[in-house]
C-alpha cells in the first residue's frame, strides 16, 4: 500500500475530485450524504496524504518522479507527471488536514443554507484542484491545477450567487488572478522555449535541475519574474491583492479554506517549487528576481497591516493579516530560501485556518453581523470559541514559545537582518510585527471584550460541530511550535535535505529580544488605545484624516478603478466604436463608391448612349409623319404620282438618251 | 469504399431533395436522418484513413473538363479530416437548434454538401466551385429565415465574401495562366521555388489573400460578420461560425501559405500585426458589446485571430525551428476544431435564451442560475471552454499555438496574452449579469434545459472534457500532415 | 397614207391618256376600271404595232403576248368589279373619295 501509493500520488486529487463529481450529481436533498461524501473523500484524502509522507521521512532528500506522455503533436511529446518529495508531502498533508477540519465545520456553518450539497460539491474541488497544484511535476500540470483552483474559489466567492456583491466579489477575484496568470503563462512558454521541457524534475533533464538550469542562462531571471506575476495574482501581493479582501463576500468556511490554507498559498508554493529559478546564478544568495520578491512581500506587509488597523469587518481583517502574512512568506522566500518560507506558510495555514473559522464561529453566534463595532464581550458567551481565537490571535502576533507563528517569523526576521542589499526591509518587517500586533489586539478586545454591544447581546455559542475544528486547529498550532523550534530545525532540514541537528543556542538569537519586544509593545499599545473603545474608533478620533485613509483601502480600488480599469473599458468602448464606424465605415464608403459609380455610368447611360438612340428614333417617326401624309388614301391620288413618276422616268430617259 | 468522398457530399444533396419532395412535417427528421448517414459516411471515412502515412489519402481522380486542366479530384489528408469531422458534428448540432420549415433544412443540407467538397477537392476548379456554392445556402439563410437587419446583413455578407471570391478567382486565372496547372499539389510544388515573380506574383497574392482573409475574417476585413452573425437563426449563425469560418482558415493553410512563401515574409511583421489586431480589438470589441450574439461574434473573430497568429508565425518569420512549427500548426488545427465546437455551443446556449426571452441582450437577464442552474451550469463550461480554461478543449489548442508562436515571435505573441485576459472579462461579464443577481421579473417563468436540449449539449460537452483532458485522439488525426506541413514551410 | 409605227403610237398615246384621265378624274369606282381598261388596251395596241411593224412579222409572238393580255385584263376587271360590289356593300358608296382607309 504504501508503495503504491507513492508511486500513484494522482490518487490523493482524484479522491476528492471524484467526490465532488458524486456529488455534483446528487439532488439537493440529498444533504446528508453530500456532506458525508465530502469529508470521507477528504478523510481518504489525508490519510493517504500521511502514507505518502512517512516513507519522505525516512530518506533525506527523498524525491519520487513520475512522468508520462499526456500527448504527442507534431513529433514530440508532452509530458507531465507527479512528484512527490518534501514539499509536496508536507503541503499534502496541511491541505488535507486544514481542508478537513473546515469541511467538517461547514456542515454546521452551511446547515440552512438551500445549496447545501452544492457547496460541498465546491469544496471538494476545490480540495482536489489545490492537492494536484503541489504534486504537478510539471509546470504546465501545475498551471492546469492552478486555474482550476481559480476557478474553484471563483464558484465559491461567487457561491451566494443571488447576492450583487458576490458575483462582483467573485469576477474581480477571478480577473485579477488571471492578469497574473497571463504572466504566468508567458514564463511557462518562455520557459519551455528556452529549456524545452516543462518537467520539474526529469531524472536529471527537468527544468529545475542543473542541466536544464544551464540551458536557462540569463533568460532565467525574466522566467522566474513573469511565473511571480501569477504568485502576485494568486497570494494577494501588491498590487494585485485588491481581490482578496472583497473574496470575504463567501461563506465564511470558503474565506478559511482560501485565505488559509490552500489558495493564497499557491502563489507561495509557486515560487517555492521553482525556487532554482529564482535563484539561478546567485550571487551571494541574491538574484534579481528575488529581489524584486523581497521588495513587494515588504510592500504587501506593511501595507496590508496598516489598512487592517482601520477595518470594521472582522472578515476583512482577518484577509488583510492573510495579505500581510503573505507578503512576509514571500520576503522570507526572497532572503531566506524555501525553508522559511514554507515553514511560515505552513504555520500561518493552521493557525489562519483557526482564526477565521473562528471568526465563523462568531459570525455565526452573532447571527451573522460581521461588524467588530457591534459585537464585544463576547468571551462569556462564548467561551470555546474565545480561547481557541486567542491562542490563533496569539499565534499570529507572535507571542513566543508555545506557538508556532511566533518561531517562523522569528526565522524570518533572523534571515531578513542579514540580508546583504538593504536593512530596509528589516526594519520594515519590524513595524509589521508591531502593527500586526496592534491590529490583533484591537479585534480582541472588540470582539471580545468589555461590553456586549447590538448583535452580541443574545450571542450563544456554536455547535461542536464547529467548536471541535477549532480545537483540532489549536492542536495543530501548538504542536507544530515543537516542531517548529530552532532549537531543533528539523522542518527546514527536513523541507532541504539537510540533516537537522539539536542545539540550544539557536533556540535564543538577539533578534529575539527585539521581536519579543516589539511583539509587547504592539500588544501594550493595543490594549492602552482600545481598552475603552466604543462604537467609534480611537484612532479615527486622534487621527480622522488617516484612519479615513486606511479604513478606504488607501483608495487603491478607487485608483484601480479611475485609471486600469477606465482605461480598459475606454479601450474596450473605442474598439467597437472604430469597428462601427471606421472599420465598418471603410467597408461602406468603399461600397458607397462603388454606388457612386454605378450612378454615374447610369447617368452616362441615359443621358449620353440612350439619349442619341431616342434622338435618332425621334427623327425617325418625325419622318414618318411627314411621309405618311403623303398616303391620302386616295387611290387616284396613287395613281396620279405613278403617272407623274412615270412621266419623271420618260423625262429621264429621254434626257439621258 | 471507393467513392467514400463522393458519397459524402452527395448525401447532404440527395437529402435536400427528399426535405423537399417529402411531407412538410417530415423535414427535421430527413434532415437529421441524413445527417446520421453523412456522420457514418465521415466515421467511415476515419476508419479507412490511414493516420501515419504521408500526403492525400482516398483519392478519386478523373476527367473533368481538360481544356482547362479541371480535374474532378478528392482526397483527403488529415486536416481535410478533421475539417469533415467537424463539419459532420457541427451541422447536425445546428440542425437541431431550431425548428424551422422546410426550405430550412434543404438550404443547411446544401450548404453542408459544399462544406463537405470544399474540404476534401484537391483542384483548385472544382474546390472554387464548393466554396461558392457555400456562399448561396449562407446567403439565403440569412436572408429569409434571418431576424432582424437580415436582408441589410445578407447583402452584406454576400457582397463582402463575393467580392473576396472574385478577387480569388482573378488571382487564380492568373496564376493558371502563368503555369497552366490548377491542381493543389502541383501548385505547391511549384510555390517551394516561387511561384510568380514580379508584380504579377503580387497581384495573384493580393487577390488571393483578400479572399481568404475576409471569409476568416482577418482584422480589418471583419465588419460584415457581427451583423451576420447576429442576424442569422440560431442553427446557421452556429454552422457559420463553427465551419464556414474554417474554410477562411482551411484556404491558408492549402493555398496561400504554401503558394506564396516569399511575398508572406516580406510582409511577415505586418501579417503578425493583424493577426494580434483580431485578438485584441475584437476581444475588446465583444466587452463593450450588449448583445450576446454579438458578443460571442466577436470573440469568434479574436479566437480565429490566434489561428492566424499560428498560422502567419510559421511562414511569415525569418528563424523558425521545426519543432515550434509543428507545436504552432498542431496548436492551429487543434484550435479549429475547439472553436468550431465550443463556439457553436455558445450560440445554441444563446438561442436557448433567446427562445426563452424573446430577447438576448445582456441586460434582459438577471439571476438565472436560480432559476436554470443547468442551463447556466452547461453554458458556464461552454464560456469557460472558450476562455481557455485548463481541463476544456479550449486550452490545448491555445497553449500549443502560444507554445509555438512565443519561441518563433516572442513580442507579438506577448500582446496576444490580451487577448486571453480580455475575453476572460467579456465572459465574466456577461455571466456576471446573466447569472447572478437577484432573479429578473422578465426570467421568472423560465425553464430549465428540456430533455431534448439535454441530449442535445450533452454529446458535445462531453467532447470538450474529452478534448480538454485527453487530447491524443484528435492529434493523431492530424500529426502526419502536422510534420509533412512543417516540412513543407521550412 | 401608209399606216406607219409613229401613227399607231400617237393613237395608243391617246388612248393611254385618255385612260389615264379617266382614271385620275372620275370619282366612281367602276369609271375608274374602265380608265384602266383604256390604259391597258392602249399598251396592247403598242404590242400589236411593235409587232406588226417588227423585223419578223411572220412569227406570232406579238398576237400572243396581246391575247394573254387581254385574258389577264378581263381576269383583272372581274375581279376588279367583284372588288367594286364588295366594296359597295360594306360601305354603300363606290366613291373612291370616302374610301381612304389606306391613308397613313
Amino acid at each position: 500500500m504504501n508503495t503504491w501509493i507513492v508511486d500513484n500520488v494522482w490518487v490523493i486529487p482524484a479522491v476528492p475530485f471524484v467526490a465532488s463529481l458524486v456529488i455534483l450529481s446528487l439532488a439537493k436533498s440529498w444533504r446528508k450524504s453530500a456532506a458525508a461524501l465530502a469529508v470521507i473523500g477528504q478523510v481518504v484524502a489525508l490519510a493517504l496524504s500521511i502514507l505518502v509522507f512517512l516513507p519522505t521521512l525516512q530518506t533525506v532528500g527523498f524525491r519520487v518522479a513520475h512522468n508520462f506522455t499526456w500527448f504527442t503533436f507534431g513529433e514530440q511529446a508532452l509530458r507531465i507527471g507527479w512528484v512527490l518529495d518534501p514539499l509536496a508531502a508536507v503541503m499534502l498533508v496541511m491541505i488535507a488536514l486544514v481542508g478537513l477540519c473546515i469541511f467538517v465545520f461547514s456542515i454546521g456553518y452551511m446547515a440552512g443554507d438551500k445549496d447545501f450539497t452544492r457547496f460541498f460539491a465546491y469544496l471538494s474541488f476545490f480540495s482536489a484542484a489545490m492537492l494536484g497544484v503541489v504534486i504537478a511535476n510539471s509546470l504546465l500540470l501545475l498551471f492546469v491545477y492552478w486555474e482550476l483552483v481559480g476557478l474553484a474559489s471563483y464558484l465559491l466567492i461567487g457561491f451566494w450567487i443571488h447576492k450583487p456583491s458576490a458575483a462582483a466579489a467573485a469576477k474581480k477575484a477571478f480577473i485579477t488572478t488571471r492578469i497574473g496568470d497571463m504572466g504566468f503563462f508567458l514564463g511557462l512558454v518562455w520557459l519551455y522555449r528556452s529549456s524545452g521541457t516543462l518537467l520539474f524534475y526529469d531524472g536529471g533533464n527537468g527544468c529545475l535541475e542543473s542541466a536544464g538550469l544551464v540551458m536557462l542562462g540569463g533568460s532565467a531571471t525574466f522566467i522566474a519574474l513573469l511565473i511571480f506575476s501569477g504568485a502576485v495574482g494568486k497570494s494577494g501581493q501588491f498590487p494585485l491583492h485588491v481581490w482578496l479582501p472583497d473574496a470575504m463576500e463567501g461563506p465564511t468556511p470558503v474565506s478559511a479554506l482560501i485565505h488559509a490554507a490552500t489558495m493564497v498559498a499557491a502563489g507561495v508554493f509557486l515560487v517555492a517549487r521553482v525556487y532554482p529559478l529564482f535563484s539561478f546564478g546567485a550571487i551571494d544568495g541574491m538574484t534579481t528576481s528575488l529581489t524584486v520578491v523581497v521588495w513587494i512581500g515588504v510592500t504587501t506587509a506593511l501595507m496590508a497591516a496598516l489598512i487592517a488597523l482601520a477595518q470594521a469587518d472582522i472578515k476583512r481583517i482577518l484577509a488583510y493579516s492573510t495579505v500581510s502574512q503573505l507578503g512576509l512568506m514571500m520576503v522570507s522566500l526572497g532572503v531566506g530560501g524555501v525553508a522559511a518560507g514554507i515553514t511560515h506558510l505552513l504555520a500561518h495555514g493552521f493557525f489562519k485556518a483557526l482564526l477565521f473559522l473562528g471568526a465563523g464561529s462568531v459570525i455565526h453566534g452573532c447571527h451573522h453581523e460581521q461588524d467588530i463595532r457591534k459585537m464585544g464581550g463576547l468571551q462569556k458567551f462564548m467561551p470555546v470559541t474565545f480561547r481557541t481565537y486567542a491562542i490563533g490571535m496569539m499565534s499570529l502576533s507572535g507571542v513566543p514559545l508555545f506557538f508556532s507563528g511566533a518561531w517562523t517569523k522569528e526565522e524570518i526576521l533572523h534571515s531578513t537582518s542579514h540580508w546583504p542589499k538593504s536593512p530596509v526591509p528589516y526594519y520594515l518587517l519590524l513595524a509589521g510585527v508591531v502593527l500586526t500586533a496592534l491590529y490583533m489586539t484591537r479585534q480582541m478586545i472588540y470582539v471580545f471584550f468589555g461590553k456586549p454591544r447590538a448583535a452580541a447581546r443574545d450571542a450563544q455559542e456554536s455547535p461542536p460541530v464547529m467548536t471541535l475544528p477549532l480545537i483540532a486547529l489549536v492542536f495543530c498550532t501548538i504542536f507544530f511550535s515543537v516542531v517548529l523550534t530552532p532549537a531543533w530545525p528539523w522542518l527546514s532540514g527536513y523541507l532541504t535535505g539537510e540533516p537537522a541537528q539539536f542545539t540550544l543556542e539557536q533556540m535564543i538569537q538577539p533578534t529575539f529580544f527585539v521581536s519579543l519586544a516589539l511583539v509587547a509593545v504592539g500588544i501594550g499599545l493595543g490594549v492602552l488605545m482600545y481598552r475603552k473603545a466604543g462604537q467609534t474608533d480611537p484612532l479615527e478620533q486622534s487621527m480622522p484624516a488617516l484612519f479615513r485613509f486606511l479604513e478606504n483601502k488607501m483608495w487603491l480600488d478607487e485608483i484601480y478603478e479611475w485609471t486600469v480599469i477606465a482605461f480598459s473599458r475606454t479601450a474596450a468602448r473605442v474598439s467597437d466604436w472604430m469597428d462601427r464606424h471606421v472599420w465598418d465605415g471603410l467597408v461602406r464608403a468603399f461600397g458607397e463608391l462603388g454606388q457612386l459609380f454605378g450612378i454615374f455610368s447610369t447617368n452616362v447611360d441615359e443621358r449620353g448612349i440612350n439619349a442619341g438612340v431616342d434622338e435618332t428614333m425621334t427623327g425617325a417617326r418625325g419622318l414618318g409623319r411627314v411621309m405618311s401624309r403623303w398616303h391620302s388614301g386616295q387611290i387616284q391620288t396613287y395613281l396620279g404620282a405613278v403617272a407623274v413618276g412615270m412621266l419623271a422616268l420618260l423625262i429621264l430617259y429621254a434626257w439621258l438618251t | 469504399m471507393a467513392h467514400l468522398i463522393t458519397a459524402l457530399f452527395l448525401t447532404p444533396l440527395a437529402g435536400a431533395l427528399f426535405v423537399i419532395v417529402a411531407p412538410k412535417n417530415f423535414a427535421r427528421g430527413i434532415a437529421l436522418g441524413f445527417n446520421l448517414g453523412t456522420a457514418i459516411l465521415a466515421f467511415l471515412l476515419w476508419r479507412n484513413f490511414d493516420a501515419t502515412s504521408v500526403g492525400l489519402q482516398l483519392i478519386e481522380r478523373h476527367t473533368w473538363i481538360p481544356a482547362i486542366g479541371a480535374e474532378y479530384l478528392l482526397g483527403i489528408d488529415g486536416l481535410s479530416l478533421l475539417l469533415v469531422l467537424l463539419t459532420s458534428l457541427v451541422v447536425p448540432f445546428g440542425l437541431l437548434a431550431q425548428r424551422m420549415d422546410r426550405g430550412f433544412y434543404a438550404v443547411m443540407l446544401v450548404m453542408q454538401s459544399a462544406l463537405y467538397g470544399t474540404f476534401t477537392a484537391q483542384n483548385f476548379v472544382l474546390w472554387f466551385l464548393f466554396y461558392e456554392m457555400s456562399l448561396i445556402p449562407a446567403f439565403l439563410l440569412i436572408k429569409i429565415w434571418g431576424g432582424e437587419n437580415r436582408d441589410r446583413a445578407a447583402t452584406k455578407f454576400f457582397v463582402y465574401t463575393f467580392l473576396g471570391s472574385v478577387a480569388m478567382l482573378l488571382s487564380f486565372l492568373g496564376i493558371y495562366f502563368a503555369k497552366g496547372t490548377f491542381d493543389f499539389a502541383a501548385l505547391t510544388d511549384l510555390g517551394k521555388n516561387g511561384l510568380l515573380t514580379g508584380k504579377l506574383a503580387w497581384f495573384a497574392f493580393a487577390g488571393i489573400f483578400l479572399g481568404l482573409a475576409v471569409k476568416v475574417p482577418l482584422f480589418p476585413f471583419h465588419t460584415w460578420l457581427p451583423d451576420a452573425y447576429e442576424s442569422a437563426p440560431t442553427g446557421v449563425s452556429m454552422v457559420l461560425t463553427g465551419v464556414l469560418s474554417k474554410m477562411g482558415v482551411y484556404g491558408f493553410v492549402r493555398l496561400l501559405l504554401p503558394l506564396f512563401p516569399h511575398e508572406i515574409k516580406i510582409l511577415g511583421p505586418w501579417l503578425l500585426g493583424l493577426a494580434i489586431c483580431s485578438i485584441v480589438f475584437a476581444s475588446l470589441a465583444a466587452w463593450a458589446q450588449s448583445d450576446l450574439k454579438r458578443m460571442v461574434a466577436y470573440l469568434s473573430i479574436s479566437h480565429l485571430g490566434y489561428c492566424m497568429l499560428g498560422l502567419f508565425v510559421v511562414t511569415a518569420t525569418s528563424l523558425r525551428p521545426i519543432p515550434e512549427m509543428q507545436a504552432a500548426l498542431s496548436g492551429v488545427f487543434m484550435q479549429i476544431f475547439n472553436h468550431g465546437i465550443t463556439a457553436a455551443a455558445l450560440f445554441y446556449f444563446v438561442g436557448l435564451l433567446e427562445q426563452r426571452r424573446g430577447l438576448r441582450g445582456i441586460d434582459d437577464f438577471g439571476g438565472l442560475m436560480q432559476r436554470t442552474p443547468l442551463l447556466c451550469g452547461w453554458m458556464s463550461v461552454a464560456m469557460f471552454s472558450s476562455l481557455g480554461l485548463p481541463g476544456l478543449n479550449g486550452f490545448i489548442g491555445e497553449f500549443l499555438i502560444f507554445k509555438g508562436s512565443f519561441a518563433i515571435a516572442a513580442s507579438f505573441t506577448a500582446v496576444a496574452v490580451i487577448g486571453l485576459l480580455v475575453t476572460a472579462i467579456a465572459f465574466m461579464r456577461a455571466m456576471q449579469a446573466l447569472f447572478s443577481g437577484p432573479l429578473a421579473e422578465s426570467c421568472s417563468a423560465f425553464v430549465d434545459l428540456r430533455l431534448g436540449e439535454k441530449f442535445i449539449i450533452l454529446p458535445v460537452t462531453l467532447l470538450m472534457f474529452a478534448i480538454g483532458i485527453a487530447p491524443q485522439f484528435v492529434f493523431n488525426i492530424f500529426n502526419t500532415t502536422v510534420i509533412q506541413m512543417a516540412r513543407l514551410f521550412a | 397614207m401608209t399606216p406607219t409605227l409613229s401613227i399607231f403610237l400617237a393613237v395608243s398615246a391617246a388612248l393611254f391618256c385618255i385612260g389615264l384621265l379617266a382614271a385620275l378624274s372620275r370619282r366612281h369606282a367602276i369609271f375608274i376600271l374602265i380608265g384602266i381598261e383604256m390604259m391597258l388596251a392602249a399598251a396592247n395596241l403598242n404590242f400589236i404595232a411593235f409587232w406588226r411593224f417588227s423585223p419578223e412579222p411572220h412569227q406570232p409572238t406579238g398576237v400572243m403576248v396581246a391575247i394573254f393580255s387581254i385574258a389577264i385584263a378581263a381576269a383583272e376587271a372581274a375581279v376588279g368589279l367583284a372588288l367594286v360590289i364588295a366594296v359597295y356593300r360594306h360601305y354603300r358608296t363606290t366613291n373612291v373619295d370616302q374610301l381612304d382607309k389606306l391613308k397613313g
